[in-house]
């Protein structure tokens, strides 16, 4: 069993959001907190406008649900940076007990998984969970500098600028109820270029694991997102899990797609970044989770677990996909 | 599904390049840059009284200058992505893979940043290019007398 | 004549250089290095000249053209200083080139800021 259904279903008490400039001109541009009027956002470094970004999501996070970081028994937080200082730069005024993660482009599933099992588990009374990425931070860590001229192929996909946590707790709509983590899966696609391809193989093993799991059905939910696995990815999602018995034309769509107007935008196969489904979750489809408009949402974070060492080596691209389920009313 | 079996299946799902398109907007936009520096050949020859092989130090002089201050000024990854190769190989692209990771590790320090990384694309060129040329330079020696 | 000649010749180095990238995967850095060995070698066995007869700065803007120089130098130093001529010959020639790049590389950079792509 890779699926836990939690004791106690959680609460997710608040999210908030904050986006980079090309995120808020892209179709989801009013279900964001803030939008960045520029990349740098008054910092010095694009690292330091990251961790002010995290700040900014976890302190907004927490204004809206009407608590202190004092009250935070945990935050848990990740980001795609050398040793994750985004997290812990961003995070180091809050004084909140801290476990930095590092599931790539997953840590949004990954934090709120572990969150949630520290909240259902009673050891926790309120936990965070929150991530960021930065497309300039990412673009000199993984790949060129920017000013440099290269051209992207097809299946390139845009990091994206943002950040969104959430806050944890106990009582009250709606709840996550269900949590598949996932396995590490690695199918042999050793191109950086097309990460979508990479971690699909990751997200149908999960995917299938959690409905194996629980016996529920794709139609089960209003809306199933994967993290980032942009237009390849999830047109290779659809099919597969098409061949296994789950259809899920209907309902599933990918953060990456919905992030950005691909065609418009000029974003190739899409955007990527923890930021991804971090900004889609805590800006978008909370809201709609809110209004009533989706009742059940299973949204499963993906992560490339490549490094820019590992690339040049010439390995292979591990996947990972964690799945979190959630719901507006528990029996 | 085995890993083969997916690989070729990711092969034939991902889209391919635009080669046609690529290689026309490379050959159209490369072919400019050289005429420009043709054209700095001509003036330097013609107002300068430049001699041929001066004037063919001066123009890549020239054409590197060019290439630094458009990336400085954020417009040779503009031009690149339509250009490709044609921004790449022309001497500009060189000049533009020295300054773009200049630029961007500044923040780094000015020794350890800029002056660290500011070889790390380009510095390939200069360690084959210079160690075909000694390989040139010893053939030459030993047996070009010969020839 | 002349600028006919550098667009045909700068035009087609560069078309082959982007089938080599779209259709092999080969990354720009080492198109780069292929096209400067290439030149090197085609240089060293004087058949860069004709491609330069015909393209003129077609044929010496683009990289290759620097590995022709490098080539170029070094035979002449060799002819001139002997052994010696192996080790300064190529930079020798080159040094034009490659002082610009760091002095205005450096400048550039000190004066501009990397922007962020929207």
């Amino acid at each position: 069993m890779q699926t836990i259904k939690l004791k106690t279903p959680v609460s997710i008490l608040s999210s908030a959001s904050v986006a980079g400039v090309k995120e808020g001109l892209g179709p989801l541009k009013n279900f964001y907190d803030k939008v960045l009027e520029d990349a740098e956002w008054g910092e010095k470094t694009w690292e330091k406008t990251e961790s002010k970004m995290q700040t900014f999501a976890v302190t907004k996070a927490l204004e809206k649900a009407n608590l202190k970081p004092e009250d935070m028994n945990y935050i848990f937080a990740g980001d795609l940076l050398n040793q994750c200082i985004a997290s812990s730069f961003g995070l180091r005024n809050l004084e909140i007990p801290f476990f930095g993660l590092y599931g790539a482009c997953s840590t949004m599933a990954e934090s709120t998984s572990l969150a949630s099992i520290t909240v259902s588990s009673g050891y926790a009374d309120y936990a965070v969970a929150v991530t960021s990425s930065h497309f300039c931070t990412a673009e000199r860590q993984y790949r060129q500098p920017l000013e440099y001229g290269g051209q992207r192929p097809p299946s390139a996909q845009w990091t994206v600028t943002g950040s969104g946590a959430m806050v944890l707790g106990t009582g009250k709509s709606p709840y996550i109820t269900h949590i598949t983590t996932g396995k590490i899966v690695d199918m042999g696609i050793n191109d950086a270029n097309n990460m979508g391809a990479a971690m699909a193989p990751a997200a149908i093993d999960t995917l299938t694991a959690h409905f194996k799991d629980t016996g529920r059905t794709p139609d089960f939910y209003d809306l199933i997102v994967t993290g980032d696995l942009g237009k390849i990815g999830r047109e290779i999602v659809i099919e597969k899990m098409l061949e296994k018995g789950y259809d899920m034309r209907k309902n599933y769509n990918d953060c990456g797609c919905m992030v950005f107007d691909l065609e418009k935008q000029d974003m190739h196969a899409g955007g990527s970044g923890c930021g991804c489904i971090a900004i889609t979750l805590c800006g978008f489809i909370m809201e709609k989770i809110k209004s009533g408009e989706l009742k059940n949402v299973l949204f499963a974070g993906t992560g490339a677990l490549l490094s820019p060492t590992s690339t040049l080596q010439g390995e292979t691209i591990p996947g990972i996909a964690h799945a979190v389920a959630i719901s507006r009313e528990v029996d | 599904m085995t890993n083969k079996e997916y690989i070729d299946y990711v092969n034939k799902k991902t889209p391919n390049s635009k080669i046609l398109k690529n290689t026309v907007l490379a050959f159209i936009i490369g072919g400019h840059i050289c005429c420009v520096g043709q054209a700095f050949s001509d003036f330097y020859r013609i107002m300068f009284n430049l001699s041929v092989e001066d004037a063919k130090t001066a123009v890549p002089i020239t054409m590197v200058f060019l290439g630094a201050l458009f990336t400085g000024l954020n417009l040779y990854n503009k031009l690149a992505r339509y250009a490709g190769a044609g921004t790449i190989v022309p001497i500009t692209g060189f000049a533009n893979s020295i300054v773009s990771p200049a630029m961007e590790f500044k923040r780094e320090g000015l020794v350890l940043g800029l002056g660290a990384k500011m070889f790390t694309v380009a510095g390939p060129v200069l360690v084959y290019g210079i160690t075909a040329s000694v390989i040139v330079g010893l053939i030459y020696y030993f047996i070009g007398g010969m020839m | 004549m002349a600028y006919l000649g550098s667009f045909i010749v700068g035009g087609i180095l560069c078309a082959i250089a982007q089938i080599l990238i779209d259709k092999t995967k080969l990354t720009p850095a080492r198109i780069l290095v292929l096209y400067v060995v290439a030149g090197t070698v085609l240089g060293a066995l004087g058949l860069y000249d004709i491609i330069e007869r015909v393209g003129h700065a077609g044929a010496t803007v683009p990289l290759m053209g620097f590995g022709n120089t490098l080539a170029k130098g070094v035979m002449k130093a060799v002819n001139e200083k002997g052994l010696i001529g192996v080790f300064t010959g190529g930079i020798t020639a080159a040094a034009g080139g490659i002082t610009a790049s760091i002095l205005f590389g450096f400048l550039i950079a000190l004066i501009f800021t990397p922007k962020d792509k929207y």
